[in-house]
């Protein structure tokens, strides 16, 4: 099947954003208005495409579009095309569906900055790329996308660039990206050695005549990708800092959309870790690792919007962890992936709400009591946060449930590991999240003085509201009667074999829920009628502090990376100053020199001249009679 | 007594020649008799009419090959015949340049300073003895690359040399230099002449013949004397290396470049270079083929010697028009990695770099008529600083002639050295090529140098400043800048029908 319309949903946003940057100021005043209607309008034609794919049976529900022919250099044939199918269909609903709201809300977020015009641009810029990003009918063309949404990314954290350290966080994002895009052209260099492709099709078509090694090396490339893109372990430094953009980027790029990425390619590569259990196996672990690492910062960061950043880089690992489970988990990935998308972006939405009713105040040490002056925000984020922690009947309680089913049935230690680890997260994510909820939302004021909390305007809560509901509905609604499961099984390829059972579905689902309510029984405990000191407690043990400077991860990645390579440079910089420039400015010296002193043959007189022609004759038939001898 | 045997002139394949001398001598008609007003714009449309009948001829008889036009001493073949298109168009673009005849003394035969020339130019007198020149130069340029006897080819290089002679000392502004230089020229040019001359005699006495293809019907019967072969070789190049200034021969270069009004320096540089390599080519190619061993390591250590030369000390060099002969020596170093290509390839490359090469030296000439004060040119690199703020257009025009001398991708120079490295290389001359890719990095310091000054210094008050040109010297400019730019985009072309038609016959 092919479509026409596939282009358009790139096009519109990425015409919405040239326009929004080419037409300058003079767009100041209805751009966000033209921003949010091209993403509204990839939106319909997501809609659209969904309705038709409905109608086909689920065989045929694929459609792709061929643009032009990319790269043809002898054997290598690159086509610029676009594929929709199954997997690619969530997405482009969730980006464009949360995206469009995300729009809407920033209308009025972002109203008192002078540069909306600008953000909007950023915005749209980064819808296109994601949509090609899940587009792409190739590793090539996906990366197009997945570079795009970087740069986006890069300068949407770096928005308010006028503070040096926004600045710098925006640095570190690119940098750390930077590291997994390298495993991506790695993973796509290796397939094109190996496989001679690049296309998905391609690629699956062949990847049973590769050999184990080079499947797995493709794998832990494309895991080194996702990686960076999802901030997942040990690439995770980045997401924290990120924050430093405007919390719709925040909920949009940083929650729902971008950061998934990661996710998205390895249940699109399914086929190449199906296949290579070594590289499935390290996905897995990498996603255990990060869930733990993700959750316990959550539980000691005060700023409102780190302690959601930990827990987004937590709720991946989840995702990470049911993607390396192989086909029994990528649906319930994809699942997770999309109902953390509507009640991490509400959250963050929410977040955003208070801060913009606190005078951008992200202190929850500063909060308390809000509950009552934004009852929306309450509600909606609450409803989020019954989602996230797992309380039946709301949608994370779904996915996330399955997830932690999954990894205990993978069997043998692997799965008591995997499954008591995701076990052990969802105790601590009840713990933080409620934390983050006692403190901003219950309990006494403890604000600034100047500050008057208020509800935010409606064009604010209307897409908190709407992502609420699907916080409360989608898990329902993705599990019932396995539809997600059954929906994407032609792309992920179920496999036939039912594996043995270590717990059942209902022991699993107890248990989480008693780990809970232990959590958030903690929680409780500790903050509700409790003071809470306006200044983080410095007498506090060692594990807090360890925690509150993220588990050292920057203290790390300093230690090791940052003074290796700045020694690495300074050495490199002496090297350069006096071996490098010493030889070249000396042979440079050497040349001029020469040349001021070949100069002075030319005299001026014929004589000399002619001197030179009568050596040059006698010495021509001088090398001449010696050649020939 | 011998009969004699009236010879046979086939009139239509030497009818090119014939053009371009019967319009010198109406040009010399012209010069006596017309009347002083009309005489210029009489002369200037007599040459351009020459020129480009003559181009047509050469056209028109691009595929008749054959070796006995003149009864064996010209040929009429595909290298031959791209080698005086070339000449003829490079001619055109020249003269383009000499019709500003602001360059140019008023009355030559004056002494300097003299009453006589102080009178005639009161009385607003300008001789135009430069155009007959000119052509007459051209049509020996003309038959120099198609000659196929020593005697013809000694002949047309007297032909082409004698006018360039003149015509080098006929600047209007510092008439002594330039008188200088034209003395030089002559000076050394006869007494390389000579060698040449004896060079021939040494190859007669040991082929018997003067022939190019009797002497390599010699070289492959190998019995006669070698000694006298040898000598014969050493000495004709002396005279030929001397014409295209390959290094020790080229002491006269920078002074007579620099000396000679900048439009015939211009056209010299240019046409002078193609015709030169042309026969150079064709007596390597065709004559001495089969005596290569003997002559490669030679050729080889003048090309390698010219090019370190004229690229060092280019660098040294402070006058735009010197830096530009010493640039013209590193790229006859070039050209001798085609001659010793010695293949089909070789061949190719070397008319396509001359035809690059020669387009783009007319244009980089052109520009330096441009930049003058009020006693005329400036050429004193110094005060072309910041010439790219004051005069972007020009300055960006000289910018890409500089880009191609310096072979960087995107303009014709690319190219020609590419493929004649390539051609070069194939042929097993590694040494010539790893030098002439060093000399060529070294050169581009002084090209790259000079945009560096134009552009990125700040403009000097002293009174330069970029004449606005006249539109012959606009269109002659213009057309070697998009031809050096269209080469180095779309070169395919051009190198198609240089590969389809270059031959040499024997």
């Amino acid at each position: 099947m092919t479509s026409n319309y596939l282009v358009y949903l790139i096009a519109l946003p990425l015409f919405g954003s040239a326009l929004l940057l080419l037409a300058g100021r003079k767009a100041d005043k209805w751009g966000h208005l033209l921003g949010t209607a091209m993403s509204g309008g990839a939106f319909v034609i997501g809609l659209y495409e969904f309705t038709q794919m409905l109608g086909r049976s689920n065989e045929q529900r694929a459609v792709t579009q061929k643009l032009f022919n990319w790269i043809s250099v002898g054997s290598f044939q690159v086509d610029a095309g676009l594929m929709l199918d199954q997997l690619s269909i969530c997405f482009v609903l969730l980006i464009t569906g949360v995206g469009t709201l995300i729009h809407i809300y920033s209308i009025a977020y972002m109203s008192h900055d002078l540069d909306r015009r600008r953000f909007f641009a950023f915005l749209n810029l980064f819808i296109a790329a994601m949509l090609l990003l899940v587009l792409g009918d190739s590793y090539l063309n996906l990366y197009v996308g997945w570079e795009g949404v970087g740069l986006a990314s890069y300068l949407l954290i770096g928005f308010w660039n006028q503070k040096p350290t926004y600045a710098t966080a925006a640095k570190k994002a690119f940098v750390a990206n930077r590291v997994g895009d390298m495993g991506l052209s790695l993973a796509i260099m290796i397939s094109f050695a190996t496989l001679g492709t690049v296309s998905f099709a391609g690629v699956k078509e062949h990847a049973g005549q590769a050999s184990t090694g080079a499947l797995t090396a493709i794998g832990i490339m494309l895991l080194v990708a996702a990686t960076g893109k999802s901030a997942q372990f040990p690439l995770q430094a980045w997401l924290g800092d990120a924050m430093a953009g405007p919390t719709p980027v925040s909920a949009l790029i940083h929650a729902a959309t971008m950061v998934t990425a990661g996710v998205y390619l390895i249940t699109r590569s399914n086929f190449i870790f199906d296949a290579a259990p070594t590289a499935q196996l390290c996905v897995a672990i990498i996603g255990a690792i990060t869930l733990l690492f993700g959750a316990v910062v959550g539980t000691a960061k005060d700023d409102i919007k780190k302690a959601l950043a930990a827990s987004t880089m937590s709720q991946i690992g989840y995702m990470i962890l049911g993607a390396g489970l192989g086909p029994a988990g990528y649906a319930f990935a994809i699942m997770h992936l999309l109902t953390h998308g509507f009640f991490k972006a509400g959250m963050f939405l929410g977040a955003g709400s208070v801060m913009h009713g606190m005078d951008d105040e992200v202190n929850m040490r500063r909060y308390g009591g809000l509950g009552k002056f934004m009852p929306i925000t309450f509600a909606t984020f609450g409803l989020g946060y019954l989602a996230i922690i797992g309380v039946p009947p709301f949608a994370g309680f779904y996915s996330k449930d399955k997830i932690i089913e999954v990894a205990f049935n993978a069997g043998g230690i692997k799965g008591i590991t995997l499954g008591s680890a995701a076990l052990l997260g969802a105790a601590i994510t009840a713990f933080y999240m409620t934390r983050v909820v006692i403190l901003t939302f219950v309990g006494n004021k403890r604000w600034a003085e100047k500050a008057h909390p208020h509800e935010s305007p409606a064009l604010m809560w209307l897409p908190m509201v709407l992502l609420a509901v699907g916080s409360v509905a989608s898990g329902f609604i993705f599990t019932h009667g396995n539809s997600l499961k059954n929906w994407l099984a032609p792309v992920v390829e179920q496999s036939p074999v039912h594996e043995g059972e270590l717990l059942k579905p209902a022991v699993v689902s107890v248990l989480a829920l008693v780990l809970v309510i232990l959590g958030v029984g903690l929680a409780v405990l500790k903050y509700v009628r409790k003071d809470i000191p306006l200044v983080a407690p410095s007498d506090v043990s060692i594990f807090t502090r360890i925690a509150r400077r993220d588990l050292l991860q920057d203290d790390f990645n300093e230690a090791l990376f940052m003074k290796t390579g700045q020694g690495i440079t300074r050495a490199l910089v002496v090297t350069d100053k006096s071996i490098v420039d010493g030889a070249v400015r000396g042979v440079a010296r050497l040349v001029r020199g020469s040349g001021s002193a070949l100069r002075l043959t030319q005299t001026g007189f014929v004589r000399s001249y002619a001197m030179w022609i009568l050596v040059g004759a006698i010495g021509l038939v001088a090398a001449i009679w010696v050649v020939t001898l | 007594m011998s009969s004699f045997t009236a010879p046979v002139l086939i009139y239509s394949l030497l009818a090119p020649i014939l053009i371009v001398l019967g319009g010198a001598v109406i040009g010399v008609m012209i010069e006596a008799f017309a009347s002083r007003k009309i005489r210029p714009v009489l002369q200037l449309s007599v040459t351009i009419g020459t020129l480009v009948l003559a181009f047509a001829q050469v056209w028109h008889i691009r595929h008749q090959e054959t070796a006995s036009a003149a009864m064996g001493s010209a040929v009429v073949d595909g290298a031959g015949v791209l080698m005086q298109g070339a000449i003829l168009f490079i001619a055109i673009l020249g003269v383009f340049l000499i019709a500003d005849q602001e360059n140019f003394t008023v009355i030559a035969a004056a002494v300097p300073g003299s009453e006589e020339e102080t009178q005639s130019i009161q009385s607003g007198e300008q001789l135009t003895e430069v155009y007959p020149l000119t052509l007459f130069a051209v049509a020996g340029m003309m038959l120099f690359p198609v000659s196929t006897d020593l005697i013809t080819l000694f002949v047309a290089l007297e032909m082409l040399s004698l006018p360039l002679y003149l015509m080098a000392g006929l600047s209007r502004r510092r008439r002594l230099m330039s008188q200088e230089a034209a003395l030089k020229y002559f000076l050394l040019g006869a007494f390389s002449s000579a060698f040449f001359l004896f060079g021939a005699a040494y190859l007669y006495g040991y082929a018997g013949t003067v022939s190019l293809s009797g002497i390599g019907a010699a070289i492959t019967a190998a019995n006669g004397n070698t000694v006298f072969l040898l000598i014969g070789i050493a000495f004709l190049s002396v005279g030929l290396l001397f014409k295209i200034g390959a290094v020790p021969f080229h002491a006269w270069t920078p002074d007579v470049y620099q000396g000679a009004p900048t439009p015939i320096t211009a056209f010299m540089a240019a046409a002078t270079k193609i015709a030169a390599f042309g026969a150079l080519l064709r007596i390597f190619y065709v004559g001495f083929e089969n005596a290569y061993w003997d002559w490669r390591p030679l050729i080889t250590v003048i090309a390698i010697i010219t090019m370190l030369f004229g690229s060092v000390v280019a660098i040294a060099q402070r006058d735009i028009k010197r830096m530009l002969a010493y640039s013209s020596i590193a790229h006859a170093g070039f050209l001798l990695a085609g001659v010793l290509a010695l293949s089909k390839a070789g061949l190719d490359a070397s008319i396509f770099y001359l035809i690059a090469y020669g387009v783009a030296t007319l244009g980089a000439f052109g520009v330096v008529t441009l930049v003058r004060d009020s006693s005329g040119e400036i050429t004193d690199l110094n005060r072309w600083a910041g010439l790219g703020k004051r005069s972007p257009f020009v300055a960006t025009l000289f910018a890409t002639f500089l880009l191609a001398f310096a072979g960087i991708p995107l303009t014709s120079g690319f190219i020609g050295k590419f493929s004649i490295f390539s051609a070069a290389y194939e042929n097993g001359n590694k040494s010539v090529v790893i030098v002439g890719v060093l000399s060529s990095a070294i050169a581009a310091y002084f090209y790259i140098r000079v945009i560096v000054l134009m552009f990125f210094s700040d403009p000097v008050e002293d009174g330069t400043s970029v004449i606005i040109p006249s539109f012959l010297t606009r269109l002659s400019i213009v057309t070697a800048f998009a031809i050096t730019i269209f080469l180095g985009l779309f070169p395919a072309p051009l190198l198609n029908f240089i590969s389809s038609t270059a031959i040499f016959i024997r």
